[in-house]
């Protein structure tokens, strides 16, 4: 099998890769090729940054159609971490209201604290909540703690996305799933074990 | 609920890592990479990691060096030290680093954390102060590894970093650094008072009561701490399950789960 992930030009793409390589023997590529993209069996999208440099990156390339023809036509798995789960949105609203993928039904917002106790950035270690079974996050207790670095997150046009929550300012989306579009606001690969565990998950998941 | 840190801060100059008593003083206490592999099996929360003589020696950031570092590192780090420029940014998130520190160029170059907060994200833009007690009891922040005193005065720093788009403040007390007697509370609450985003107290835990009053008096999200882990028994987990004890929302499950090492 092998899994692309999609360079764009944002943030750490060498612990995704490591984290990936160590799961399993898959054949990891970092990659903006469309080809490569093309004759993938699965994406990773990753992402560090802010929105509006994330999918200006994506347009600049044309990856932005090609990677939605993949999901949404070829339906191939596909994995958003962070700002790559935001991208998949409708809107985002970092740097102005900006159009993303529109992958997932969703707007993407600030998080804003429901008490002076939470800061925002949300950075650190929370739980995540699972609110219905998936193969993303099986065999993961309930409530495990995931590390997160984020101001902001995903509101998802449709509940029935929602797979994971995380108690902070209120609650917001931890991780999403619609059609073979796959996405966590937490890092796994910066997770440790757990986050192992949900990487393996995701590449040992059946594509069409 | 959000869990407190507990970082441990390594400092490292020319080939190995070091820790002094108020910037000063260096003693050396190991190479890099085992310390790194060592804290990443153990699933510490983070790891801080500065190159304490790039700024004063005028040298970039090691690249080569950091992404050795970060190669087989699962857990978040933070790289400072010698950043001057949005490219040394790249280069480091490119080489490695979940998030940058910065320091001494956000006084030459005051837009250097709106410009990097604007493409990167505020989040892994840390702004690093390190500050000395005045006289009339106010804090002045230094730049170049505490070397040269700037005239700021710690507030409206941490005040005008935040507006400019820092995501966090790594916050050392000079004059505690090393000493092992405690963090300076007062200095931690006052900023923390001041701002929103997130406080990472530094310099002079000893003890595990020390982090304690960090978060529970000084108001911090989150502890780094090095001569406490260079010098002593003492170690992130026990630490933690420490503060557990004192009822503060830390990461423990992993030390349950089977096969790890802690």
């Amino acid at each position: 099998m092998h899994v692309v992930i999609v360079d764009y030009g944002m943030g750490n793409l060498g612990s995704i890769f490591r984290a990936v390589s160590e799961c399993g023997s898959h054949t990891v590529t970092i990659s903006d090729n469309p080809g490569e993209i093309v004759s993938s069996d699965k994406l990773i999208l990753p992402g560090v940054g802010a929105f509006a440099e994330g999918i200006k990156n994506l347009r600049d390339t044309g990856l932005d159609t090609l990677i939605a023809k993949q999901v949404l036509e070829e339906h191939k798995p596909l994995l958003g971490i962070c700002l790559g789960m935001q991208l998949l949105a409708t809107w985002g609203n970092e740097g102005g209201k900006i159009q993303g993928l529109d992958i997932i039904s969703g707007e993407v917002k600030q998080l804003v604290p429901h008490s002076p106790e939470e800061r925002i950035p949300h950075i650190g270690w929370n739980e995540v909540h699972a609110v219905r079974d998936t193969v993303l996050l099986q065999d993961i207790e309930q409530n495990s703690d995931f590390y997160f670095v984020h101001s902001y997150h995903f509101l998802p046009g449709n509940n029935a996305d929602i797979i994971a929550v995380t108690p902070y300012c209120g609650s917001f989306v931890a991780a999403l799933n619609h059609g073979s579009a796959w996405g966590v606001q937490f890092h796994p690969e910066k997770s440790s074990i757990l986050g192992f565990k949900v990487l393996r998950n995701f590449l040992e998941m059946p594509g069409e | 609920m959000l869990k407190y840190r507990v970082i441990p801060t390594l400092l490292w100059k020319n080939v190995g890592l070091v820790k002094g008593i108020s910037f000063d003083s260096w003693r050396r206490v190991g190479p890099v990479l085992p310390a790194i592999k060592v804290y990443n099996l153990r699933h510490v929360d983070e790891i801080i990691l500065v190159d304490i003589t790039a700024t004063s020696e005028k040298r970039e950031p090691d690249y080569e060096a950091v992404a050795e570092f970060t190669a087989e590192c699962f857990i978040p780090i933070t790289i400072g030290g010698g950043i001057g420029s949005i490219k040394h940014i790249t280069n480091l998130l490119r080489a490695g680093a979940d998030k940058v520190a910065i320091n001494s160029c956000i006084f030459d170059n005051p837009t250097i954390v709106s410009e990097a907060s604007s493409r990167f994200g505020s989040q892994c833009i840390v702004a690093s102060i390190d500050v000395r007690k005045r006289p009339d009891g106010t804090y002045e922040c230094y730049k170049n590894s505490g070397t040269i005193p700037t005239g700021q005065e710690v507030v409206s720093w941490a005040r005008s970093v935040e507006a400019s788009g820092a995501g966090e403040i790594l916050l050392t007390s000079i004059e505690k650094d090393g000493t092992m007697s405690g963090y300076d509370l007062d200095l931690i609450r006052l900023v923390r008072d001041a701002i929103k985003i997130p406080v990472i107290a530094s310099g002079g835990a000893g003890n595990y009561q020390h982090m304690y009053e960090a978060i529970s008096a000084g108001g911090a999200s989150a502890v780094a701490a090095a001569s406490i882990f260079h010098f002593t028994e003492q170690t992130p987990i026990e630490a933690k399950k420490y503060l557990a004890g004192k009822g503060v929302p830390v990461r423990l499950a992993h030390s349950f789960l089977p096969g790890t090492s802690d």
